[in-house]
């Protein structure tokens, strides 16, 4: 577990999910969502394929609306803001995708300097090149710089994903499976980044994954979905500890086998 | 609370006429945000340009082959009529008319459809379904500014340019089966040719290919936008760019004629 010198303020809730209804068609598949993200706080969200995760988180950054409830990102409330004012929330927010979502047709120093370029119209060539490869270092790619996204391997490019989103400095991150479909230890560097991640950016965060060991590693609490909802909350001991249903059967499958 | 998600609401008539409604409610609501956002500075200047390179430059060789030929071969076939009257004299007024009135427009138009819509449907296809698009919103960007208004103003733009230019290449072509079979000058054909074009017949054709560019690129960015299905989608979003775009280029042809014909 993370070490508890790292400070986690309660009484501060940098995400709050309220009530949180998404059907698509007759499909209902985020059924009364309740959480809460507090700052400096990493949070994973387990859960079966298809239960929701990356819609949730999807909604949370206002690429999906929900049908009800509300989302309180950062005390603005995501769905009823202007479409310059939402893109001034994301600014604040970085999310890294499943799939990575690398600009093809950019090399990775182009990748990772485009958002830059977009958004700070005064930064000058010299201050981007700087800022990108502090960023290839802090994810520890520098090798990378010039290769395009088809030139690099799954891990790399989950890395690289993450790197895009962190050289805007947000305060939060959401990773959606930063771990899934990569080998035990490029997983375990992919953890010990998003540790580092914290420590270095002091960033609050929600880590989707499939993957116990992940969750143990990351976060300070698990949230474990099923179903359109949670069906437990609280720090890896205590959901683990209690051991029903399908937290139990999630359990036995990740270590047991 | 958001009404248009979710929540499938019976359709009006049936699914197939009720989601036809729903497509033209969205490219009208897709055209008001190309114009909203066009007109709000600043200006995408280098991705613009980077796209007027890729539209117009890259089909140069294209339209300057087949504007050639298809000078040549209209001079060709025009010759044993107008010879059974005696006018070969005509011929290179009468090309130069067809040309500029009817064959450059269409023909401009119809291979930038082909190339540049597929191109873009693509393109815009698979940064939708791979999340590239996604991926910019979340990173700030809109990507609307950033990849859909660039490309139809660059559309819109060089299409008139690659329009005057097949023209041009045509009567080239043109005076060079001319001057093989007639020893006309340069000078006399150009004169002879360009004398019988008016004003109008300049603006109908300007008129055509600004509306013919605005079509080939909002039809294609709006399907590359919109596409699903995965992989599948790339495909489908390149060849219905191409289909529905010189479908409505052959609407509009007839549209434009007949509105410079009552003017006339
Ligand atoms: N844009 C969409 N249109 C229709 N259905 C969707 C859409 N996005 C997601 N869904 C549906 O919502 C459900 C949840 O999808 P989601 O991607 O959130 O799953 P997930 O929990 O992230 O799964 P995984 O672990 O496999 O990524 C799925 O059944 C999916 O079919
Ligand atoms: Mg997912």
């Amino acid at each position: 577990m993370t070490d508890s010198k790292h400070h986690i303020f309660k009484e501060n809730e940098v995400i709050r999910i309220r009530d949180l209804y998404k059907s698509f068609g007759d499909k209902h598949v985020l059924t009364g969502i309740d959480l809460d993200l507090y700052q400096g706080e990493n949070l994973a969200v387990l859960g079966r394929s298809g239960t929701g995760k990356s819609v949730l988180i999807k909604i949370i950054i206002g690429l999906l609306q929900q049908d009800s409830g509300t989302v309180t990102v950062l005390g603005e409330d995501v769905n009823s803001l202007s479409y310059p004012d939402l893109r001034a929330l994301r600014l604040k927010v970085g999310f890294s995708f499943q799939s990575s979502a690398l600009y093809d047709s950019m090399t990775v120093r182009e990748n990772l300097a485009f958002p830059l370029k977009r958004n700070n119209k005064s930064m000058s060539r010299g201050q981007i090149e700087k800022t990108v490869s502090i960023v290839l270092d802090a994810i520890g790619l520098p090798e990378t710089i010039d290769q395009y996204p088809a030139e690099l391997s799954g891990g790399q490019k989950k890395r690289i994903g993450i790197g895009r989103t962190l050289i805007l400095r947000p305060e939060i991150m959401l990773y959606d499976e930063p771990t899934s479909g990569l080998d035990p230890i490029t997983s375990t560097e992919l953890n010990n980044l998003i540790v580092s991640v914290r420590e270095r950016f002091n960033t609050s965060s929600i880590v989707i994954t499939h993957d116990l060991t992940c969750a143990k590693t990351v976060a300070d609490r698990v949230a474990v979905m099923d179903d359109g909802n949670f069906i437990a909350i609280g720090t890896f001991d205590e959901v683990f500890s209690a051991q029903k249903g399908l937290v139990k059967s999630f359990y036995d499958y990740n270590f047991i086998q | 609370m958001n009404s248009t998600n979710g929540k499938s609401e019976k359709p009006l008539i049936t699914g197939k006429i009720d989601s036809f409604f729903l497509h033209f409610y969205n490219i009208f609501n897709f055209i008001r945000r190309l114009f909203r956002e066009a007109v709000r500075p600043p200006i995408e200047w280098g991705e613009f340009i980077n796209q007027c390179y890729q539209v117009g430059y890259k089909s140069l060789a294209l339209v300057t082959v087949t504007g050639f030929i298809t000078g040549v071969v209209f001079t060709e076939q025009s010759r044993p009529t107008l010879s059974e009257f005696g006018v070969t004299a005509w011929l290179p007024s009468l090309v130069a008319i067809a040309v500029v009135r009817a064959l450059a427009p269409l023909i401009a138009a119809l291979i930038c459809a082909g190339k540049v819509g597929s191109s873009i449907g693509a393109e815009l296809a698979s940064m939708k379904v791979t999340e590239q698009i996604d991926a910019m919103e979340v990173s700030a960007i809109n990507p609307f500014r950033y990849l859909v208004v660039t490309r139809v103003i660059a559309m819109t733009v060089c299409l008139p340019i690659l329009m005057f230019y097949n023209a041009l290449i045509g009567c080239m072509g043109s005076y060079f089966d001319v001057h093989a079979h007639e020893q006309t000058s340069l000078v006399a054909f150009f004169d002879n040719a360009f004398t019988q074009i008016t004003f109008l017949d300049y603006t109908t054709a300007l008129t055509k290919s600004i509306v013919y560019g605005f079509t080939i690129g909002v039809v294609s960015c709006y399907q590359g936008f919109h596409a699903t299905q995965g992989t599948l989608g790339v495909g489908k979003a390149a060849n219905i760019s191409v289909v529905i775009s010189m479908f409505l280029i052959f609407i509009e042809e007839v549209i434009i004629v007949h509105i410079f014909n009552s003017i006339r």
